[in-house]
């Protein structure tokens, strides 16, 4: 186990990298820490998996340092970092049986085979492989040999860390959660660093107790589930997480306040004071459908919006409505009544009404 | 969808039967003809029934040769099979460098058998050729004209500098076409180079070797032209292989009934051989 530290990273496949566009990874500062199980979320082609290569060892960065424990390792090898990783499509050694593929790291590194005997039975019992063992691992089912893909990363104890660049890819719903629990669990009883790759963020939320976002080549936001839902650091995140995604709406600076259209939104004395400050014309707010309040009745906060579309999906409602020039998506309770092209009076409550200035968020003065 | 059996669909297989037919068929024929009669002229022909085989399997010209024919493909695969996979593990993965090692060797592959004898021949030479010439200028005493083991040692490496290219570029497509996860999820389990060779890369070669073990086989067991130009089977008949007996027997003394005789349990063995490899090879990973 180790504290892995990635400082001022810095990542390009080109050898002569002209612009920031050439960089899968730029410039990221980032701890994780000893015995913690992390996801990182982000969307495909963000740099999670250069960034999961580059702790292996796979990948040399173009710039910066890994450190393990505070030493930098960035010229040793994957086999010097003892690092185990779990890639997205199951790699299995198809000439050996089960249980020789669950051995192969063990036995290359010289353990007693009695040891090596008692490892892969409870890795393959974690698993539920343990019938398959002495079968050629190429008769395999996918799920199955990416169990056992799995298990060449899980037995070895000692690693400093266990990578998954989206290890359930190629398995089906109902098994995967089942997996992602014994991960978790296997975590719980190892301690192991874990770092798990994916763009699901139910997988994430699921897996992790805190989540990294990722987003062009850059960890935008780290935090628990809840805080990525209810503080997000980074338009992005905002969009990426929650289904649907906030509700992001580009605005100009008021008096006290923003407007979009012919709609004023008064913002806090502190935020607007931040806007004052700031040079950046590229000002959004954004607030979850959540925590849009929908009502028939007008009031002095509300803004009367036109209901464009319901969408009743089965424990809650997804409404779309016009607000102005602007689109916005809001959740409600099954309960709640509105009628498509009738209108409905919408209120931001302040506690959830972000402000992102170059796409992040100002932060409210401490309370 | 709704199958109809209808037989008048076996006229389609007519023109492959009919290929087939006049490719291997009525040959072979005919040589099954000659090897069941004695003939001494047109219209003059006996029937012996198995008289040819028998005398044939008892000749010892022709044992002699068998023998030394099965030594020498022995030989040629187990020296080309390792090297050609040690040439093939040592080139370039990519670029211009990779197109380099890739044309020098394919250079041997196209040159025609004649010109290969012709040019060992000249080459191993004392007088003038640089390789004879070298070797006694070191202090060995090289002779692949009178001496049994320098003509067997010429011919075999001459077939090693013409083959053995085959091999290596059949395994360098083997190996190319291996994902890179695998030697990444080696790298993560920590395998050794051998280990790598031996779990990741042999395995994957295993359908190209086939190839190159069958036709290397195949084609050894058959050499004819390079000896015949290089040492003309000899000294004394020490590189007189199969083809070149035989050929001596129709050709030379007329035999025509033992030599079909010959041609046909010849046949018979590169077809047996060749069986036993492949069913070997694809069998080995059966079990289970």
């Amino acid at each position: 186990m180790a504290e892995i530290h990635l400082k001022s990273l810095a990542h390009s496949y080109s050898d002569t990298p002209t612009g920031p566009d050439d960089y899968a990874i730029r410039h990221l500062d980032h701890v994780w820490e000893k015995g913690g199980a992390y996801a990182l979320l982000g969307p495909s082609g963000c740099g999670k998996s250069t960034m999961l290569n580059i702790i292996s060892g796979l990948l040399q960065p173009s710039e910066g340092d890994v450190l393990f424990d505070g030493k930098r390792v960035n010229e040793l090898s994957p086999r010097d970092r003892n690092i185990a990783q779990v890639f997205q499509f199951p790699v299995i050694y198809d000439s050996m049986t089960v249980f020789q593929n669950l051995a192969f790291p063990l036995k290359n590194t010289g353990v007693p085979s009695s040891q090596i005997k008692a490892k892969v039975h409870e890795i393959a019992e974690i698993l539920e492989i343990e019938g398959e063992l002495h079968k050629k691992a190429k008769n395999l089912s996918a799920d199955q040999k990416q169990k056992v893909s799995m298990g060449r990363g899980l037995v070895r104890g000692d690693v400093s860390a266990i990578l998954f660049d989206e290890p359930l890819t190629v398995i089906d719903p109902q098994l995967k959660w089942k997996l992602r629990r014994k991960l978790k669990q296997i975590h719980e009883q190892f301690d192991i660093t874990m770092v798990y790759v994916t763009h699901d963020q139910l997988e994430a939320s699921t897996f992790a107790d805190k989540i990294a976002v990722m987003y062009g080549g850059q960890i935008v936001q780290f935090g628990t589930p809840t805080e990525l839902f209810e503080q997000p650091n980074h338009t992005f995140v905002g969009y990426f997480i929650g289904s649907p995604g906030m509700n992001l709406i580009e605005v100009q600076r008021c008096p006290r306040g923003v407007c979009f259209g012919s709609t004023v939104v008064p913002m806090s004395a502190h935020q607007v004071e931040v806007l004052q400050r700031v040079q950046s014309n590229n000002i959004r707010i954004g607030i979850r459908p959540e925590f849009i309040q929908a009502s028939d009745v007008p009031a002095d906060d509300t803004f009367e919006a036109e209901v464009l579309d319901l969408e009743d999906l089965g424990t809650y409602k997804i409404m779309t409505v016009k607000l102005d020039c602007e689109t916005l998506k809001v959740r409600l309770t099954e309960d709640q009544q509105f009628e498509i092209g009738r209108q409905v009076q919408l209120s931001f409550p302040e506690k959830w009404l972000k402000l992102y200035v170059d796409e992040f968020l100002v932060e409210e003065k401490n309370q | 969808m709704n199958k109809v059996p209808n037989n008048r669909a076996w006229w389609l297989v007519l023109p492959v039967f009919i290929l087939v037919a006049f490719s291997a068929l009525i040959p072979l024929m005919t040589v099954v003809n000659y090897s069941v009669q004695d003939i001494f002229g047109p219209g003059n022909a006996y029937y012996v029934g198995t008289e040819w085989f028998k005398e044939v399997l008892n000749d010892e010209r022709l044992q002699d040769s068998l023998l030394r024919q099965f030594a020498f493909s022995g030989a040629v695969l187990a020296i080309q099979i390792p090297l050609g996979i040690s040439v093939a593990l040592m080139m370039p993965k990519s670029g211009i460098k990779a197109s380099l090692c890739l044309i020098l060797l394919a250079i041997p592959l196209l040159i025609p058998w004649n010109v290969v004898g012709t040019i060992w021949q000249i080459f191993g030479r004392g007088d003038i050729g640089l390789f004879g010439w070298g070797l006694n200028a070191l202090g060995l005493d090289y002779n692949y004209t009178g001496n049994t083991v320098d003509a067997w040692l010429t011919v075999l490496l001459m077939d090693v500098w013409h083959w053995t290219p085959l091999v290596a570029l059949l395994c360098y497509s083997g190996l190319r076409a291996i994902p890179e996860a695998f030697y990444q999820a080696a790298e993560i389990d920590r395998a050794s180079r051998w280990a790598v060779f031996r779990y990741i890369q042999l395995p994957r070669l295993k359908s190209v070797l086939v190839i190159a073990v069958l036709l290397r086989f195949m084609d050894s067991f058959m050499i004819y032209t390079e000896p015949f130009v290089l040492t003309g089977g000899g000294p004394g008949s020490s590189t007189t292989f199969l083809s070149q007996t035989l050929t001596t027997m129709a050709i030379g003394q007329f035999d025509i009934g033992r030599a079909a005789a010959f041609s046909l349990i010849y046949f018979l063995i590169v077809l047996l051989v060749s069986w036993l490899f492949f069913t070997a090879i694809t069998h080995l990973d059966k079990e289970k």
